[in-house]
């Protein structure tokens, strides 16, 4: 199965560069463990050590925060888009 | 605290009539008159309406400028920052002369020019819990253009305690995000990101760089929004986050949804302001042993004195690009433990970056590795050009 996972610049640079990554999972938090294993330095970023999302990093499955469906359990399916939006605070 | 100033009337609560229109204001105006959701009706809306910007800088510029010339009868702005030129380019607002000057000076100035139809009151403090609710409550809209977690929770939590929506702009690097939090009905920020990131992780403006276009791009969506708000037009962001992201050059909006459980908007649990430094982790001292600290004066000294010193910069290649102390040598910080082989622990080693933060971060990673005579440079790189040799560029 494969998923979309869209990063921000700040860290497409710990993910090769690459700002749009193929992942493959049944859920989202599956997603980032497939991710997290193939770029280790993306990791810290995307989940805390307990392997939760953090408050700060909010993932839109679908234009929908996973808040609402279940966190890092939320289902996906083939074809589906996450993206992956961390807080920023310039002014 | 509150300064007012400018020549129209003060705008009357929303439950008066609406203000009349003088003849200079028609035809001032007189592109929005014609425009069919403006009007006559929407521009004395405009003029009624009493606007707060919180921050006069990057946000701030676009807004505080777009917002006076659009004919917003009153606005508010809150800022206690001096114009520096590393500011004006892109903080519009400002201008060369104005350096050194209370951007609040600068920016009454410039509105003034913009439109003298235009009252504004000025609020040179910094927004606290103290005084948030006060100041806050004189205005029928806020717009969030800070620079800081801290006051972005706080502006936050002010709007939903007293019910204004709250024009939410951000921006980093070459990205942004925009929406209209704090209605009646939407979600609020704490909906977006129930906590803040814990302090240094998350670079500010200062240290990680913006474009300075973005502010632009930003700040005047946040206008727009606050204008629709103003004219009860369209279809606000209330509800979406949008997401900018400029070098790709797309604009895309994903959805925001209250939370049930957010103990703002939600449950609300939060029925008072609260200590936002704390909540942000701001100020709480740095674990770990304190780093010792050497002065640019006492660094150049021991040079001179031909001590046998290993000199590390810390910062970025693009920062060492613009000028670096000679003698030293680059390790940028994320790579210093791959490089611990390289130092020699039998020498003294001194670390810098900018302005001393980063640098302190290396120091306390070099004591845990086992080196015992290391210093922080006090001030980094830019109190070395300001005390010791103005070659070296400020940046």
């Amino acid at each position: 199965m494969s998923v979309t996972l869209n990063l921000p610049t700040v860290l497409a640079k710990l993910a090769g560069g690459q700002r749009t990554l193929e992942a493959s999972g049944a859920t989202v938090g599956e997603l980032v463990s497939d991710v997290a294993a193939r770029y280790p330095e993306l990791e810290p970023r995307l989940r805390g050590a307990d392997g939760a999302p953090y408050p700060y990093v909010t993932y839109y499955l679908n234009d929908d925060d996973i808040r609402l469906s279940g966190g890092f359990a939320a289902p996906v399916r083939d074809g589906d888009e996450v993206i992956v939006v961390p807080a920023i605070a310039g002014g | 605290m509150a300064t007012t100033i400018g020549t129209s009337a003060a705008a009357p609560p929303a439950a008066d009539p609406l203000p009349e229109l003088t003849n200079a204001e028609i035809l001032r105006y007189s592109r929005h008159l014609i425009l069919p959701d403006v009007g006559l009706a929407g521009q004395r809306r405009l003029k009624a309406a009493r606007v707060l910007l919180v921050g006069a800088g990057g946000l701030g510029s676009p807004l505080a400028l777009y917002l006076a010339a659009a004919g917003v009868g009153h606005l508010g702005l809150v800022d206690f920052d001096v114009v520096d030129v590393t500011n004006l380019h892109r903080q519009v607002l400002h201008g060369t002369r104005d350096v050194g000057r209370p951007k609040l000076e600068s920016a009454r100035d410039r509105i003034a020019d913009v439109n003298p139809h235009v009252e504004l009151t000025t609020y040179e403090t910094r927004l606290t819990s103290a005084n948030a609710l006060e100041i806050l409550g004189g205005y029928d809209v806020v717009v969030d253009g800070t620079d800081n977690f801290q006051t972005r929770y706080l502006v936050n939590d002010a709007c939903v305690i007293l019910g204004k929506p709250n024009v939410y702009g951000s921006i980093f690097r070459f990205e942004g995000q925009a929406s209209v939090f704090a209605t009646e009905s939407g979600p609020c920020y704490r909906c977006l990101f129930p906590e803040p990131p814990p302090p240094g992780l998350v670079p500010s403006c200062a240290e990680g760089g913006v474009l300075g276009v973005l502010p632009g791009l930003v700040g005047t969506i946040q206008a727009t929004e606050t204008v629709k708000q103003i004219l009860g037009v369209g279809e606000s962001l209330v509800g979406r986050l949008l997401l900018i992201d400029a070098l790709r050059m797309e604009f895309r909006t994903v959805k925001l949804r209250k939370s049930p459980t957010c103990p703002a908007c939600g449950t609300r649990e939060i029925r008072e302001l609260i200590d936002y430094e704390q909540f942000c982790g701001v100020g709480a001292e740095p674990e770990g042993e304190a780093v010792a600290e050497l002065a640019p004066r006492e660094l150049a000294a021991r040079r001179q004195r031909g001590d046998a010193l290993d000199l590390i910069d810390v910062r970025e290649p693009h920062e060492w690009e613009i000028g670096h102390i000679s003698g030293a040598r680059l390790v940028p910080l994320a790579t210093l433990p791959a490089a611990l082989h390289t130092i020699d622990s039998s020498r003294d080693v001194v670390v810098y970056c900018k302005g001393g933060t980063r640098s302190a971060r290396a120091a306390r990673q070099l004591r845990e590795a086992g080196f015992r005579r290391v210093w922080n440079l006090t001030g980094g790189i830019t109190r070395w050009s300001d005390d010791v040799d103005p070659d070296v560029p400020k940046y």
